[in-house]
């Protein structure tokens, strides 16, 4: 079964019409059109933003929706709106990078621990369950109490998580794929290991992964943001949505607007890839699909 | 199935094993010094020495370790850096609160994910089926911390008939416990709706049908046990994840459970509290994938002997 996984994912990668199948899967073409958005934003958010994020305006507060303000203003009368586009740098930036370097430091770990076998294998695979054992927000929670928080902290603590799962992942296809007649083949015409991990068994373990990546990547943006929700992570000044929502809780009876903004912006981010994932698991690789 | 179950319990110790390992180098990573913590801003460095010593943080590393597991073993936690209350003390308390929490959650998830799951199912394509499917993938979108400062806005802002706070009471727990369960309710119901459209496809479930069977028979009598077989695996990883859910949830609400504790102790700089919150998230979370294994077993044979 392992084995038709991979020589599947195979097939759909040689496949040149993913991106069109994708757009035909409905709900899958809402997902890539909504992450699409916020990676955008998240690059250009800066330059589209009409205010200074951290400009208070003291004429201005609590300022309801408005056509200066289109999202009402903060507590500081700081323009929401302007501070949701900054923010997302911050947001999008954190959760895409984080579940990006979980994908490749895991899928590396998987690679050579499923390629190595034995007593390697044996012993990468316990540390994965001891790894497993704490639940992901806890792993990160304990990072960032070592570490203290800031941007590169967050990352890494937020990236912890999906070691384990994309080691495992990574593992169970370079076994699939090792006993495969073609990567079989090239060892017996003299393939050195390297060739035989990088030019044979990273193609086919690539599919399996990058479908996880987008999976994985709506849960790391609410890892991240969370932690900064709970003050460990991006710290008040900065417009992260987690961090915003936070500082709306205490005005929540007064000004509903400052907490309803974030939050369901970080809701349609999370949806957004959420949704990618899922239509890029039916596209790709349909045999993973009841996970 | 004796022998699974142990054969299961002890492939569990090396992992706690490993559990234990990493928290105590983790403990000892975190910035600043504990017996300095311990004492006070305006310790003499006697008195730090004295401290050290007291807690055999003189002596070398391989001989704290063998201390320490040896305290862990008889379950002595240590005292509270803030507090001076026994750890264990400490985390008993808070133990109930979040143990009457996530059980409160887990059996909303588990009852009202199956339902909804199975009766999108059995209403395939329906009107009914669209609306779970969009509520399922809004469930796990909605971060859990936004969802209750929702759920209090409406509830206890605006309707006034709930308290902002959750406390360990029949309504400070509904919102908590709502909040709480909604991603892994999405989850479950998602989960169930698949598992039982796979079963109904079967050709099992053609020959009952063919020989005449009523539907709601067919689907009481022989999809639904066969389909549900897997959500006990889902149910039990969300009980899992349901841990660290305590973490936010509880936040969020300022309610007095192991997570609103984590929280604390991290800012107060506990470590002691810290260290003990650690090895019993770790241990539940093992423990619950060991009785859900062992769960999948009694109803699953071929487990078992696999």
């Amino acid at each position: 079964m392992a084995e038709g996984n991979v020589a599947e994912g195979n097939v759909a990668k040689g496949r040149p019409n993913v991106f069109v199948q994708l757009l035909r899967h409905r709900s899958g073409a809402i997902g890539l059109l909504l992450s699409l958005g916020f990676v955008f934003v998240a690059l250009f958010g800066g330059y589209l933003a009409p205010y200074d994020p951290a400009a208070p305006d003291y004429l201005a507060i609590n300022a309801g929706i408005s056509a200066e303000h289109w999202l009402g203003t903060d507590n500081f009368g700081r323009d929401i709106f302007s501070r949701l586009l900054v923010g997302a740098r911050y947001s999008i930036g954190i959760g895409v990078s984080a579940s990006l370097l979980s994908a490749i430091l895991g899928g590396l770990w998987g690679l050579w621990s499923g390629f190595a076998g034995g007593w390697i294998d044996n012993i990468s695979m316990r540390v994965a369950d001891i790894m497993f054992a704490f639940p992901g927000l806890l792993l990160a929670i304990g990072f960032i109490a070592i570490s203290g928080p800031g941007i590169m902290p967050v990352i890494l603590a937020s990236s912890l998580f999906g070691l384990p799962i994309f080691a495992r992942l990574a593992r169970g296809s370079t076994l699939a794929a090792k006993e495969l007649t073609f990567v079989e083949g090239a060892r017996g015409l003299g393939a050195g290991t390297n060739r035989l991990l990088f030019k044979h068994v990273t193609p086919a373990i690539i599919a399996p992964l990058l479908v996880y990546l987008s999976l994985r990547t709506g849960i790391t943006l609410l890892i991240a943001s969370g932690l900064s929700f709970l003050g460990l992570g991006i710290q008040p000044p900065t417009p992260e949505w987690g961090a915003m929502l936070s500082g709306a809780q205490l005005y929540l009876s007064i000004h509903p607007l400052m907490a309803f903004a974030p939050g369901v912006t970080i809701s349609l981010a999370i949806l957004g890839f959420n949704l990618l994932g899922d239509g890029l698991r039916d596209v790709l690789d349909p045999r993973i699909r009841s996970s | 199935m004796l022998r699974y179950f142990i054969r299961r319990l002890l492939q569990t110790v090396p992992t706690v094993l490993g559990v234990m390992v990493v928290i105590f180098f983790f403990i000892r990573a975190l910035p600043g010094d504990p017996a300095r913590l311990y004492a006070g801003e305006d310790a003499t460095p006697q008195e730090v020495a004295l401290i050290k010593e007291r807690f055999g943080l003189d002596k070398s590393l391989p001989e704290q370790f063998v201390r320490y597991v040896g305290a862990m073993v008889q379950g002595n936690l240590g005292t509270s850096f803030r507090s001076r209350l026994p750890v264990n003390e400490i985390l008993t308390r808070h133990f109930i609160a979040t143990f009457w929490l996530s059980i409160l959650a887990i059996a909303l998830a588990v009852v009202v994910g199956v339902g909804l799951g199975v009766g999108a199912a059995a209403n395939r394509n329906s009107l009914f089926d669209l609306g779970i499917t969009v509520l399922a993938i809004l469930g796990i979108s909605v971060p859990s911390f936004f969802l209750g400062i929702l759920l209090i806005y409406i509830f206890a802002v605006n309707y006034r008939v709930l308290p902002v706070t959750g406390s360990l009471s029949f309504q400070g727990l509904i919102l908590p416990s709502v909040t709480l369960a909604a991603a892994s309710l999405a989850t479950i119901a998602r989960f169930a709706r698949s598992s039982l459209l796979e079963v109904l496809g079967e050709d099992f479930i053609r020959t009952a049908k063919s020989k005449g069977l009523a539907s709601y028979l067919v689907l009481r009598k022989h999809a639904l046990k066969n389909a549900l077989i897997p959500v006990i695996t889902i149910a039990g990883l969300q009980f899992g994840f349901l841990l660290s859910g305590t973490i936010i949830v509880e936040t969020v609400f300022n309610f007095p459970g192991l997570g609103w504790l984590l929280i604390q102790s991290i800012n107060a700089r506990d470590y002691p509290v810290l260290q003990g919150l650690m090895l019993v998230f770790a241990v539940e979370f093992l423990i619950i994938n060991l009785l859900v294994d062992m769960l999948y077993g009694v109803v699953d044979p071929r487990i078992r002997y696999g």
